[in-house]
């Protein structure tokens, strides 16, 4: 009974779905206020009726409802209750209905939080989002139903996969999930603009927050998912370059360029035309990514079956999506000429050199992912792209991003004397190489790679130090304390982001260049040295957990004979699926991670253990955490709010008079 | 400069920035494609000598071995047709079984020996790895060609 109340809900939420997408449209289009004021009420009730639906779906995970096949495939009578709940978007069906889910949830923080939008914009807006929102919601229905009986029900159930049984899962699909979806309500800013034809630096300023956040949101999905795969894959790796990875890298690119347009659209008026490009293909690569992930072309932990028909309709929806944006986009186009003109020494001139990188940085990874499924596709043989190819592509593109992106904050709007720049700039450069080179020698790895990337997180922190020292000495003789106060939030967010990167930069640079790894047979007593650690193998003992058996070994781990720590990896079999796995312990410092896994037993008594030596991995992710706080802060600056205000009733006024 | 020869000299540099970035982009390409090849392909000589490529089949039932060490795993993987002596130092992916499919990427030695320096197994109980599949179809495709 529950699960027909939860489908039919969906249906309702398709119906709802329908009447947001037509209705607001159409009373935008005759100007009448009655039609536009439904897209409010729909998109709410809308959201109403799909929680309804989620609630009733994951009522059958935890009652073991095993006659809804969903629950019988990804659930089991003995899962933890979290997995039990985090089982339900493991999966394809549950993933769609989590994705039409955060849409629907979006879509109503925009009606809450942009109430003083021009009403006929609003109604596009939230016309455009009814579209899409249609699209999934009938995808789910008609393909992948989740409510769909098991007849007989099934005695148990098959448990959820033990990989995706981990904390970290039960985060990142919905924060993953909420940034690629966020995406469309920038999407949706960029359509309604081009159908109004007024892309102005109001509309930037309306959309610009919502894109930040949506960036926000998949920066941590990013990096959630990314340290999942460090800890539960075994092996100490935290990027793969693998497909699925890189659907969600493609977005975040891209979208990082957006978000820097919007900036020069909001301030200068110009990019426009390019900016709109960005808000479409940001969001085309969300569909794109939702597409490779979901219809099965690539296996892998996300591919959860292979429906051809699945895949073809998220391919149908990804080419109206981009068709129909694109043919608006060329009807529009003539009127977006113009902006404010600069000159080559400037902000607006430095933002486009680092725009036009992140897109080629995008474009390479798009090849690298897409040509191998291409030339299958035609059966042309089959190639995979490994990480060699990315490597090599990226790092001669990012370095120009990086080190751009530290000496735009110091250059005029519209133009600057290039000499200033330098002048200004010479000593840190300097002083970075020097660094660079020293650190090398002195952690005794010099190579080309290493001294770049020590050379670029030294150009990032001190930049970053004589950026604030500068905008401190704007008003002289005021208490530091209120200057620090009196600089707008949206400042503290482009610094704290940009000086995340240099962080980032530290970690992958040191990890890549002092990275240790061992893999050796150890027996009860017996020890093994790596990076100046001592590890001494104690025994392994059976122990049973919830719904699995596992192994668990106990290793000492010293340094100059003091012990630092006890790890505890574990080989586990789950019990359901008969699925080994292992589950890796780790010593988490600041400046390096002990990581261990246990491999196979060989003899009785001897076991495979690998050890993993990982300087300054944290540090990956801590710079993730900088860049995530920057855009918060970013998205709260205080103006936006006020000048939305200010512009929305000028426009008001405006359209009445 | 003139606002003309300035903006000449913007477009200028932002395409020989494009040009350059598309070229590395297309080398780095044309370097590190890895390519796929059956057992069956192999064992004609098609895979190429030096270079990293991936073989994919079942992993044969009774191939797997440690050597003394305890740490080399020797294997073979057959797509039914053909078999490929497979040599991997290192830990194995939880789900590598024999029987069961794999993909291992590495070099072929000159006797034939593959050294594989990655052993990718499926990720799930349920689902065999693409490539893995392919080779084994092809195989048995080919087999029935020739028994017609």
């Amino acid at each position: 009974m529950i699960p027909e109340l939860g489908h039919f809900a969906l249906i309702l939420a398709l119906v709802l779905s329908l009447v947001q997408a037509i209705v607001p449209m159409v009373g935008a289009r005759r100007n009448r206020m009655a039609l536009m004021a439904v897209g409010r009420p729909a998109a709410q009730g809308q959201l109403v009726f799909i929680v309804i639906a989620f609630v009733c779906l994951t009522w059958a995970f935890i009652e073991s409802d095993f006659s809804v096949r969903l629950a019988a495939a990804n659930s089991h009578t003995d899962t933890p209750l979290i997995y039990k709940i985090t089982g339900v978007w493991g999966n394809h069906e549950g993933s769609l209905l989590l994705w039409a889910m955060s849409l629907s949830m979006w879509t109503v923080a925009v009606t809450v939080f942009s109430r003083n939008l021009p009403e006929a914009f609003m109604a596009r807006v939230l016309g455009v989002l009814g579209w899409i929102s249609v699209g999934f919601i009938s995808f789910t229905l008609v393909t992948s139903n989740p409510f769909e009986r098991l007849l007989p029900g099934a005695a148990q159930g098959r448990d959820l996969n033990p990989l995706l049984q981990d904390p970290g899962m039960i985060i990142h699909p919905p924060l993953l999930y909420m940034g690629y979806v966020g995406f469309s309500v920038a999407f949706a800013f960029a359509i309604a603009a081009l159908l109004t034809g007024r892309l102005d630096a109001a509309w930037a300023r309306w959309s610009r927050p919502w894109t930040i956040i949506a960036w926000v949101f998949l920066t941590a999905g990013i990096a959630v998912g990314s340290g999942w795969a460090y800890y539960e894959l075994g092996w100490g790796g935290w990027w793969f370059w693998d497909p699925v990875e890189n659907a969600s890298f493609m977005p975040w690119l891209l979208g990082t360029a957006l978000i820097h347009s919007l900036a020069v659209t909001e301030k200068r008026g110009a990019f426009r035309s390019w900016t709109v490009l960005l808000a479409i293909g940001t969001f085309s690569l969300s569909l794109l990514g939702t597409f490779l992930v979901r219809s099965g072309v690539i296996t892998s932990v996300h591919a959860f079956a292979t429906d051809p028909t699945r895949g073809l309709y998220i391919l149908a929806l990804l080419v109206l999506v981009i068709g129909i944006s694109l043919v608006l986009f060329a009807w529009r186009a003539p009127r977006l000429a113009g902006g404010g003109s600069f000159g080559l020494v400037s902000r607006e001139a430095s933002l486009l050199g680092n725009n036009v990188l992140l897109t080629v940085a995008c474009a390479a990874v798009l090849l690298g992912t897409l040509y191998p499924l291409f030339l299958d596709a035609l059966n042309m043989g089959k190639i995979s792209v490994g990480p060699p190819y990315f490597e090599a592509t990226f790092v001669p593109l990012m370095t120009p991003v990086v080190i751009l992106m530290m000496i735009g904050p110091f250059v005029r709007w519209k133009g600057d004397d290039g000499g200033r720049v330098v002048r200004k700039l010479a000593l840190s450069a300097l002083a970075s190489v020097v660094l660079g080179v020293a650190i090398a020698f002195a952690i005794d790895h010099v190579s080309v790679r290493t001294v770049l990337g020590l050379a670029l997180s030294a150009w990032v922190v001190l930049t970053s130090a004589q950026l604030l020292r500068a905008r401190l000495a704007e008003r002289p003789g005021v208490a530091a304390l209120v200057r620090l106060r009196g600089i707008p939030s949206a400042w503290w967010g482009m610094w704290l982001a940009h000086l995340g990167i240099g962080v980032f930069v530290i970690g992958v640079t040191m990890v890549g260049s002092l990275t240790a790894d061992l893999d050796v047979k150890m027996s009860e007593g017996q020890t093994a040295g790596l990076a100046g650690y001592t590890f001494t193998f104690r025994g392994a003992t059976e122990r049973a957990g919830p719904n699995y058996d596992a192994a668990t070994a106990i290793v000492d781990v010293e340094r100059n004979g003091t012990r630092i720590a006890t790890l505890t990896p574990e080989k586990r079999v789950y019990r359901a699926q008969r699925m080994p796995m292992t589950e890796s312990s780790i010593d988490v410092g600041p400046f390096r991670d002990i990581y261990l896994s246990l491999g196979e037993q060989v003899e009785s008594g001897a076991w495979v253990v690998s050890i993993h030596y990982r300087p300054f991995i944290l540090w990956i992710w801590m710079g993730c955490v900088l860049m995530g706080l920057g855009g918060i802060f970013a998205a709260s600056d205080r103006r936006y709010r006020r000048l939305a205000e200010r512009t929305a009733t000028a426009t008001n006024a405006k359209h009445a008079g | 400069m003139k606002p003309r020869s300035k903006r000449l000299l913007l477009v200028g540099g932002a395409v020989a920035l494009l040009v350059g970035a598309v070229a590395l982009v297309l080398t780095a390409f044309q370097q590190n494609l890895v390519f796929f090849h059956t057992p069956s392909e192999v064992a004609e000589g098609k895979a190429p000598a030096g270079r990293t490529f991936r073989v994919g089949g079942m992993v044969e039932e009774g191939s797997v071995r440690r050597e003394p060490d305890g740490l080399t795993v020797r294997f073979a993987i057959t797509d039914t047709a053909k078999v490929i002596p497979v040599s991997y130092r290192g830990t194995l992916p939880d789900l590598f079984q024999e029987g069961k499919g794999a993909v291992v990427q590495g070099t072929l030695d000159q006797d034939g020996l593959f050294r594989a320096s990655e052993v990718l197994a499926k990720h799930d109980e349920n689902y065999m790895p693409i490539e893995a599949q392919y080779a084994v179809d092809q195989a048995q495709k080919a087999a029935q060609t020739v028994q017609h």
